[in-house]
């Protein structure tokens, strides 16, 4: 485990993750090689032996989340990491693991797309895709760390939570954090509250199942069935890692942002502190359930809402799904494969102030 | 033959199952479920994975460890599962479509690494479930819901495709032959390694009656009359041999599987 002398490394967002797995207690991985979450995989085939855990290189992503899940069924901790590509052959598994309750941990390190797209360069375009590119409805979490520090508390709490609701938890990376080497503190022991699952496999189907695990087609099963699916997460949001937030309770302009967007949106208030402007950041750490009553409250004392992210703006779409009257918000987007730097909010944020007074 | 009590092994309350009369899922299900007694399995120690179709719903009709997963996966589920659960006597029970077509990659990956389960094939002929369509395993010529004048596409040999890939122990046979049934299923079981047994099975409702062969006794005798031993097929011509279906034991050997392959591996320092 974690040694004091060992405790403050210098990590990219890929080693935390691995990191956080092997301290989470982590045992299983199944991969396939992908840009950019390779490294993952090949860290995880040095490491995890020597932890008596197991690497195993699948055939494709489909068998590498379906072994993650057999895995975790019988009582390892597992998990994979993948991208766009990857992420989209997972998805019918990943409704299996939220159909039979499978708790598995997929990092998913966002490329540009969609298809192959630009392997190597960043986007947070997958917003959708963690949320609903499994059919059906059903529920599951999803974590965006903004940095190598995040990468590893957020992958450590996936682990924790998948185990507490019995569900597939997504840590939502892209290809610059995967690769940006910054310093990141260990937690010891008694700083990991790890929750433990039992070695038990049952009767597991994903068909629509009774209480016993036996498939059914009556309509009263299938309906408490999904509904219980649906909000087992969603009545619990307390217990998923919260957004931060920084900057004054009453901004001019309050920005939402996640990932690497919120990073530059971070140095963006720092900037507009400087100039003596009101202006805050909420960075969430949970993506998916959509912290949609936090945005409300906090989206209502701003004279606008910015939503910075590399995408035409799906979560831009959600925060005006909260509530928030619609000629509030605004976004700045970029989709040309490069990210959004903190002098462009900036100028965003000093062009929307012009405008409102 | 005194039949040892394998009704523990049944889970009875879940009678009547869904498959059609004259199907043949029913016997495959009852000659594991035999062997298991003979073997005298607790119940703890075995787990039937299965993935989509007919034959999959076998799952809900044991009162032991089951596991379904999706179509074509099983194989990939159960890869993981292995790792973590060396311990755990796992068989499969999949389709003709589940594992010659959208699993295939996963058969013969699992078959390359000698992953140890046994794996039953249920082969119809069709995918049943769906209505008749035909499969890769379907007999050129066949008529199906998706080919009313007759297949044209070759059929593949899942049995020498498992032995190319590695396997320790590829059989064939059919639901007729019972006895040989039993006995591969029991060989297979207790084979380390991957075992595969493809079971050739009645599908009357699409295939018997699609094909004219008639009813769940026309079936029975058509794969009486349809299958010869390995030896006497490999006598025949290529002309001959595909009015044939072969029967028989292809392989078995004792290559390393996939967990003690690993496990040697290991080096000390690691």
């Amino acid at each position: 485990m974690t040694e004091e002398k060992n405790k403050v490394q210098f990590l990219s967002g890929n080693e935390a993750c691995v990191w956080a797995g092997i301290h989470a207690k982590a045992r299983f991985f199944a991969g396939y090689p992908i840009s950019p979450a390779t490294e993952i995989a090949e860290m995880c085939a040095q490491e995890l032996p020597k932890h008596g855990g197991f690497y195993i290189q699948m055939e494709d992503e489909i068998g590498s989340i379906a072994a993650v899940i057999g895995a975790s069924l019988g009582g390892l901790r597992a998990f994979t990491a993948t991208s766009g590509p990857g992420l989209a052959l997972m998805q019918e598994n990943i409704g299996y693991a939220a159909m039979a309750e499978v708790p598995c941990v997929i990092i998913n390190v966002q490329r540009f797309g969609p298809s192959t797209g630009i392997a190597t360069k960043p986007a947070q375009s997958d917003v959708m895709t963690t949320r609903w590119g499994t059919p059906g409805d059903h529920s599951l979490i999803v974590l965006v760390p903004s940095g190598g520090q995040e990468c590893y508390d957020l992958t450590i709490a996936a682990f924790n939570l998948a185990e507490l609701f019995r569900t597939p938890v997504i840590v939502l990376t892209d290809a610059v954090i995967a690769h940006l080497r910054e310093k990141v503190t260990f937690k010891t022991k008694e700083e990991l509250f790890l929750i433990n699952g039992d070695k038990r496999v049952l009767r597991v189907t994903g068909l629509v199942h009774d209480n016993f695990g036996y498939s059914s087609d009556v309509p009263e099963v299938a309906e408490k069935l999904i509904t219980r699916l649906a909000q087992k997460i969603e009545g619990y949001q307390a217990l998923l890692p919260r957004p931060r937030f920084y900057g004054p309770e009453r901004p001019e302009v309050l920005i939402i942002s996640f990932g690497i967007s919120a990073r530059a949106a971070r140095q963006a208030v720092y900037l507009a502190e400087q100039e003596d402007l009101a202006v805050s950041l909420l960075e969430l750490q949970t993506l998916w359930p959509f912290p949609e009553e936090k945005i409300r409250k906090i989206g209502a004392k701003a004279k606008t809402v910015l939503v910075a992210e590399l995408n035409r703006g799906q979560v831009q779409r959600e925060v005006r799904a909260c509530g928030i009257s619609p000629e509030k918000v605004r976004g700045i987007n970029k989709i040309d494969s490069t990210v959004i730097t903190p002098s462009e909010i900036l100028n965003e944020i000093l062009t929307i102030i012009k405008k409102n007074n | 033959m005194v039949i040892p009590d394998y009704k523990k092994y049944l889970a009875g309350e879940r009678l009547p199952h869904i498959w059609c009369a004259g199907c043949g899922n029913g016997v495959i299900l009852k000659a594991l479920l035999i062997v298991l007694a003979e073997l005298n399995f607790k119940h703890e120690e075995i787990l039937l994975a299965t993935g989509i179709g007919c034959i999959c719903r076998a799952g809900d009709y044991v009162s032991f460890q089951r596991f379904q997963g999706t179509h074509g996966r099983t194989l990939a589920f159960v890869t993981g599962l292995k790792i973590a659960r060396p311990d755990l006597k796992v068989f499969c029970l999949i389709g003709d479509g589940d594992c010659a077509a959208i699993g295939m990659g996963h058969l013969i990956h699992a078959a390359r690494r000698n992953l140890d389960v046994a794996v039953l094939v249920a082969n119809n002929l069709n995918y049943g479930m769906t209505g008749g369509q035909f499969s890769p395993l379907t007999p050129s010529k066949s008529l199906t819901s998706t080919s009313r004048t007759g297949k044209t596409e070759t059929p593949l040999d899942i049995c020498r495709l498992a032995e190319a890939a590695g396997a320790n122990y590829v059989a064939r046979t059919s639901v007729f032959h019972h006895g040989e049934l039993r006995k591969f299923i029991r060989e297979a079981i207790s084979k380390k390694g991957f075992s595969l047994v493809e079971i050739l099975t009645p599908c009357p409702t699409y295939y018997g009656r699609y094909n004219k062969i008639g009813g769940p006794g026309e079936m029975l005798t058509w794969f009486r009359d349809k299958t010869v031993p390995l030896n006497k097929y490999l006598q025949m011509n290529p002309e001959e041999q595909k009015d044939y279906f072969w029967r028989g034991k292809l392989v078995e050997r004792d290559t390393l599987d996939f967990y003690t392959q690993g496990e040697k591996m290991k080096r000390p320092d690691d």
